[in-house]
């Protein structure tokens, strides 16, 4: 463990691709590769200093430790050339790690004319990702979890290998982060505005997707998998009936917009969730959180959708993302009514 | 009136009369809560960030234990619900209001006060020779203020919830419904004692100093309470207005922050780091300083370049207000703004390096003596160092775009401040006890239990280091498998640290009152806390000292030998 712990960085250059070391994951991007000696750098050279210091310390500790009462200690009180020494080389090292790091970063703001364009919306507690001309949308799907048995979405996000990539990142609610750690890369998705990075992934393989800002209830939960594929896969991928644009002329269109866009919150079997549950809803009359009611129709759930914090349900905390017409339009706000209907109608109007 | 000439640590022994000291000059609970006496006001400071530093780690242990294994567990118990997916999501909830609770109260209610609060207040006047701090009944207010926006944080996150992180990042701090605008109320008091603290010190300081008492004598541990105290006055308003700001957009509905509103989400963030990032200098400095004292007077020899240390505290309080946009690396701010935000960041870090190596240089010919304070100074150069370095990690670009909000900066981070400042205070304590006190603190059990937290600490947080370079988010309260072993050492480190931090704090109370007596100077100290009795007397000094040397000069020191001597 020790050994491999010290020469983690020498040991991953010397047993190929995708290997990863005590110290880091899997190395899957070309940014990785660029990056990683940079890390190592830094790494040794602190270690060296850390160990400098503190054999100093434990040196002068045990040598000068008090032996008799009284013991004479020295009248030194600085020395210019060592206080000088000591200034200037931590100096001239920090400015090349800053160097070297800048060079990096700032190459991610330049990606190459043919990187594929890929929009990565970031929403409470999920990924939808567009490809755009691919006709390709790859948003979540429900997974149960082995351990707990508990439904719970993931995004799959299918990647070319040797071929750059341009992410276009954003948000609807509030901040999230779109972090590959195989990739060493991560942006935040801010609402209202576009971020991003490029990247070329040279190892074909599954990787770990997160969530790196805090974003509330499900963040840890806001998890999926980067599926790095050969030239053939991705070839076959785009081929597949995986990841579809949604139809708004199929019968399922509502319910699939459910899916991508309410299910992380919102049942359809009568249990509450982060809302309400949309089963039996329709035609209710809602108590809300300042007093009044409201009866559950059309012009409801669209004020929910557009404006969701105009009118909160008791027992509820707002928070619900806010769907603009840019997210959905007129036909799909239209085909979720539909799909909220067709659960049937609350008990107490008729 | 006669003046005392304090030279070394030979003074002290001029009065062998007796008065009462500052604890029996009255007694009775009015007495303490309306006192003005800057040395009660220190311990009522003592006694306050100690409970809120035992609350907040308390929640840690129970979030540790939660996070033993990857799905959630113990907090599923502590919720109840209709069913398993409603529980579920209760005790996520949960989880985020712990390590929100965490978070707040120990940034805003420990570390920001303790040391200049408790052990600065106690010390600032006795170190410089002066009866009291310039504005004693402000100094009580301050207290007051941070007594009443502390429990307004307890009772806003207690009675209705808060999920936010410290942070308040915004648009989603603007949009939860948990109890953001009373927490940040409580912030907001709790900046106006911050802000009150700081310039009843630099006052003090500018003022009060005893004759002979010139700035080139001023112990290090002053330096750098008068370096916070700059910031605390500068950085702080802005975090007043920032949290203004926020509940303004909260409660009048006025965009400023969230985009739904036409306002700008990252703007928070600047505004924010603006007070934060200097925020964590006024956190270590007064570290750096209680380090200073702790090292010299342990060693008996003169601080090493003392002019280095005294300046560098200054350095690093004015460039600490140029760096704040290295938190927000990947937060969309431009890539010019990131590289300068870079650079600046690296200006820092030299100027701390530069207080480590005379740190070091100072033990060189020293007679060094392994007391209790002694291994908590050794073990910050241990501690403090790991965390400082691994900051340069976190300042290079590049890597910082993998290491940003991963469990690297977590650990980093609690290097610094728990290494750093959290070890030096305990250091402080240990060093200053028997002074105010009058009473010894066992010191077997002492070095028994620096071993145990030296221990618990870094098997909790050195795993950290590797959990975030492999990638794991940090406020995650559940995990992938693999990051399963960091988390494990984790928790049975943290339990350990606990363990120790509770054994120290019941070995102190029981020595206030059964300890050994304490002599007026222990320790052999040469600055002039030491030239009064144990406990001091009620107005500091029997007569106004007169200093003619600097603190550092130990009568250990061979004044033969001239070596580096100007
Ligand atoms: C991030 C979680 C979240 C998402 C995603 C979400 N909602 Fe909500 N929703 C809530 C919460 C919380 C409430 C209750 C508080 C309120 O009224 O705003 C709610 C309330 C509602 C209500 C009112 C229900 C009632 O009983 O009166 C409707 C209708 C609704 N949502 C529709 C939707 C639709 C349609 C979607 C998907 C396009 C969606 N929501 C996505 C959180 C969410
Ligand atoms: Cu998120
Ligand atoms: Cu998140």
């Amino acid at each position: 463990m020790m050994r491999e712990f010290l020469t983690g960085g020498l040991l991953h250059g010397l047993l190929g691709e995708a290997q990863s070391s005590v110290w880091m994951p899997p190395e899957a991007s070309t940014f990785a590769s660029d990056m990683d000696p940079l890390f190592y750098f830094i790494l040794y050279l602190c270690a060296f200093f850390f160990v400098l210091l503190m054999g100093a310390t434990l040196w002068f500790s045990l040598k000068y430790r008090e032996k008799t009462p009284g013991q004479r200690t020295s009248p030194i009180k600085h020395n210019g050339r060592l206080e000088f020494l000591w200034s200037a080389i931590p100096t001239v090292l920090l400015v090349v790690i800053f160097a070297w790091g800048q060079k990096g970063f700032v190459s991610l703001a330049t990606p190459p004319a043919d990187a594929l364009d890929v929009r990565v919306t970031g929403q409470k507690w999920n990924w939808t990702i567009d490809y755009p001309g691919l006709n390709k949308s790859c948003g979540p799907t429900s997974v149960t979890d082995p351990v707990t048995g508990l439904q719970g979405l993931q995004t799959d996000f299918y990647v070319p290998a040797g071929q750059p990539v341009k992410l276009t990142i954003s948000a609807t609610d509030v901040l999230h982060s779109f972090y590959i750690p195989a990739f060493r890369l991560k942006r935040d998705a801010v609402p209202d505005r576009y971020t991003g990075y490029w990247f070329t992934a040279d190892e074909p393989g599954v990787y770990d997707l997160f969530c790196a800002e805090y974003c509330g209830q499900q963040h840890s939960e806001m998890r999926g998998r980067v599926h790095v594929l050969t030239d053939l896969e991705w070839r076959a991928f785009l081929k597949s009936s995986r990841c579809p644009t949604l139809n708004p002329d199929a019968d399922d269109y509502g319910e699939k917009l459910y899916e991508a866009n309410c299910k992380t919150c919102h049942t359809v079997d009568g249990s509450p969730k982060v809302g309400p549950s949309f089963k039996g809803i329709w035609g209710k009359t809602e108590s809300l959180a300042d007093g009044s009611t409201v009866v559950v129709d059309d012009n409801y759930v669209r004020e929910s959708l557009r404006n969701p914090n105009a009118k909160i349900v008791a027992g509820f905390a707002p928070g619900m993302s806010v769907f603009d017409s840019g997210k959905l339009d007129d036909r799909a706000v239209n085909a979720l009514i539909d799909f909220i209907k067709s659960l049937g109608e609350g008990g107490d109007i008729k | 009136m006669a003046t005392t000439t304090v030279e070394g640590a030979l003074a002290g022994a001029a009065h062998d009369h007796r008065e009462p000291s500052y604890i029996q000059a009255s007694s009775g609970l009015k007495a303490w809560l309306f006192t003005i006496d800057h040395k009660r006001i220190g311990m009522m400071y003592l006694a306050s960030v100690w409970t809120f530093f035992f609350i907040a780690g308390a929640l840690a242990l129970l979030f540790r234990l939660e996070l033993l294994t990857p799905n959630l567990d113990l907090l599923l118990h502590l919720v109840g619900g209709e069913n398993a997916a409603m529980i579920h999501a209760k005790a996520l909830d949960l989880y985020n209001k712990l390590f929100t609770l965490h978070g707040g109260l120990m940034v805003f209610a420990f570390i920001v006060p303790s040391i200049p609060a408790s052990l600065g207040n106690f010390f600032l006047p006795l170190m410089l020779g002066a009866k009291d701090v310039a504005f004693p009944k402000l100094n009580l207010a301050s207290y007051y203020l941070y007594v009443i926006g502390a429990s307004v944080v307890v009772y806003a996150i207690l009675g209705a919830g808060l999920d936010t992180g410290w942070t308040f990042y915004t648009p989603y701090s603007t949009t939860t419904g948990t109890a953001v605008t009373t927490a940040t109320l409580g912030v907001f008091i709790m900046g106006f004692s911050s802000i009150l603290t700081g310039l009843n010190f630099i006052v003090t300081i500018h003022k009060m100093r005893a004759p002979g008492m010139t700035w080139n004598r001023m112990p290090l541990f002053l330096w750098a309470i008068y370096a916070t105290s700059v910031i605390q006055i500068l950085a702080t308003p802005v975090l007043a207005i920032t949290l203004l700001l926020l509940v303004m957009e909260r409660t009048l509905g006025i965009g400023i922050f969230d985009p739904a509103m036409g306002g700008d989400p990252v703007l928070f963030q600047h505004f924010f780091w603006f007070y934060s990032h200097p925020a964590v200098y006024i956190m270590i400095l007064p570290a750096f300083g209680v380090i200073s004292e702790i090292i010299a007077v342990h060693s008996k020899k003169h601080i090493f370049g003392y002019w280095a240390i005294a300046i560098s505290s200054v350095a690093i309080a004015i460039i600490s207000f140029l760096v704040w946009g290295h938190h927000m690396f990947v937060s969309g701010q431009s890539e010019f703004a990131a590289v300068l935000f870079s650079f600046l960041t690296f200006a820092v870090a030299v100027p701390t390096a530069i207080k480590v190596f005379s740190w070091v240089a100072t033990l060189y010919k020293g007679s060094i003596s392994f007391t209790t304070p002694m291994l908590y100074g050794l073990m910050f150069l241990f501690t403090f160092t790991i965390g400082g370095l691994t900051g340069i990690f976190l300042g290079a670009l590049a890597v910082d775009v993998h290491l940003h909000d991963t469990y690297f900066v977590v650990a980093h981070f609690h290097y610094v401040m728990m290494g750093g400042t959290v070890v030096a205070f305990l250091g402080g304590i240990h060093h200053w006890w028997p002074k105010m006190t009058g009473r010894m603190y066992p010191e077997t059990l002492g070095k028994i239990c620096s071993v145990i937290i030296f221990i618990g600490f870094n098997l909790t947080f050195f795993p950290q280091f590797i959990a975030g370079t492999q990638g794991m988010p940090r406020r995650y309260a559940t995990y992938v498998d693999q990051y399963t072993i960091y988390h494990e050492l984790s928790t049975v480190g943290s339990l350990i640290l606990g363990v120790g931090l509770f054994i120290v704090a019941i070995y102190l109370l029981v020595s206030m009152f059964k300890g050994k007596q304490a002599s007026d100077n222990p320790w052999g100290g040469a600055s002039l806390e030491w030239a009064t009795q144990s406990p001091p007397i009620e107005h500091n000094f029997h007569d106004t000292p007169h200093v003619d040397t600097d603190p550092y000069n130990f009568p250990n020191i061979d004044r033969s030998a001239s070596i580096g001597h100007h």
